[in-house]
């Protein structure tokens, strides 16, 4: 029996996929969601360094963790989408691009509370927060750029060229606590393990899989609406039953 | 009070509101605007529809 494999590759059957995908992915986030701050407050101890304020960790490391990975993703959609001329793929790009904005600005408002009460600072041109700002700016600028041409297709190319050029800044981002002598701290979870409390990481990885499942819900409800709006001169959307409801 | 002493007096208060409780709010209004994008653009489609089959009842198109 042959297999299908772009099936779903086409906004006729994702549409009706994301559609089923949307509760389940959601629900998932909004319980872990309850579990990782349960975890993070009343389970996992005060540092003996930081206090209370180490908590913050647990929005801030999975928003920023979260704000790199889906850019990388966009990114691919994005390629994707130039290389094969899918459109399917820039809708995909198109849909994450403001998920991975808002997650890079919990990122940035988070880090500074942190930095205030650890730093004395609420902002510091560092290389990581700086990096992570221009991952800010990019997510915006592709937002930007897209909303600015009308013929959608060719606003996905030139988008898609920005968000391609853009993911360098992603392994900046990455490595600038190594490359350079910053004060942001390193890296506390390695390959290599880690240091960190069992409690705190369970609760940071509680957080991290609640956001992830959160930016995939809202990612695939954002898509359905785009795939309306780009496809809705075709026949199968004027069939669709909230169509002619 | 000075919210350097007040931050370090009450820090989960801090924590909370400053951190989760504004992550909280960017997930509820990002929440909402998908909402809003999803039943505006479903208004638009139904509008396109309606308005061609006037136009074929009308024997338009």
């Amino acid at each position: 029996m042959a297999i299908n494999w772009f099936k779903y590759a086409a906004p006729t059957t994702f549409y009706g996929l994301a559609g089923k995908l949307v509760p389940w992915f959601a629900i998932s986030a909004a319980i872990l969601f309850a579990i990782g701050l349960y975890i993070g407050f009343a389970v996992a101890p005060t540092d003996a360094q930081q206090g209370e304020f180490y908590r913050i960790m647990f929005i801030h490391v999975p928003a920023s963790i979260l704000s790199m990975f889906l850019y990388l993703v966009m990114a691919g959609y994005a390629a994707l989408g130039l290389i094969f001329n899918t459109r399917l793929s820039a809708m995909m790009a198109s849909a994450i691009a403001p998920t991975g904005a808002l997650f890079a600005f919990i990122s940035l408002w988070s880090g500074a509370l942190w930095g205030k009460p650890m730093w004395g600072a609420w902002w510091l041109w560092d290389a990581r927060l700086t990096s992570e700002l221009i991952l800010f700016f990019l997510y915006l600028g592709f937002i930007a750029l897209h909303a600015s041409i009308d013929d959608p297709r060719r606003a996905d190319r030139a988008a898609a060229l920005l968000a391609i050029v853009g993911s360098v800044n992603v392994p900046i981002i990455y490595f600038s606590v190594k490359w350079w002598n910053t004060l942001h701290q390193g890296s506390t979870i390695k390959f290599s393990g880690t240091s960190m409390h069992i409690s705190m990481q369970h609760a940071l990885f509680t957080m991290l899989a609640a956001c992830w499942l959160y930016s995939i819900a809202v990612v695939l409800a954002r898509v359905r609406s785009i795939i309306l709006e780009r496809e809705r001169n075709t026949t199968w959307i004027n069939e669709l039953p909230e169509v002619r409801s | 009070m000075n919210l350097d002493i007040w931050m370090r007096e009450n820090p989960l208060t801090y924590v909370w509101i400053g951190s989760y409780a504004v992550a909280l709010l960017i997930f509820v209004v990002e929440i909402a605007m998908v909402k809003h994008k999803r039943k505006i653009t479903l208004q638009q489609v139904r509008m396109m529809r309606n308005a061609g089959d006037e136009d074929k009842d009308e024997g338009i198109a």
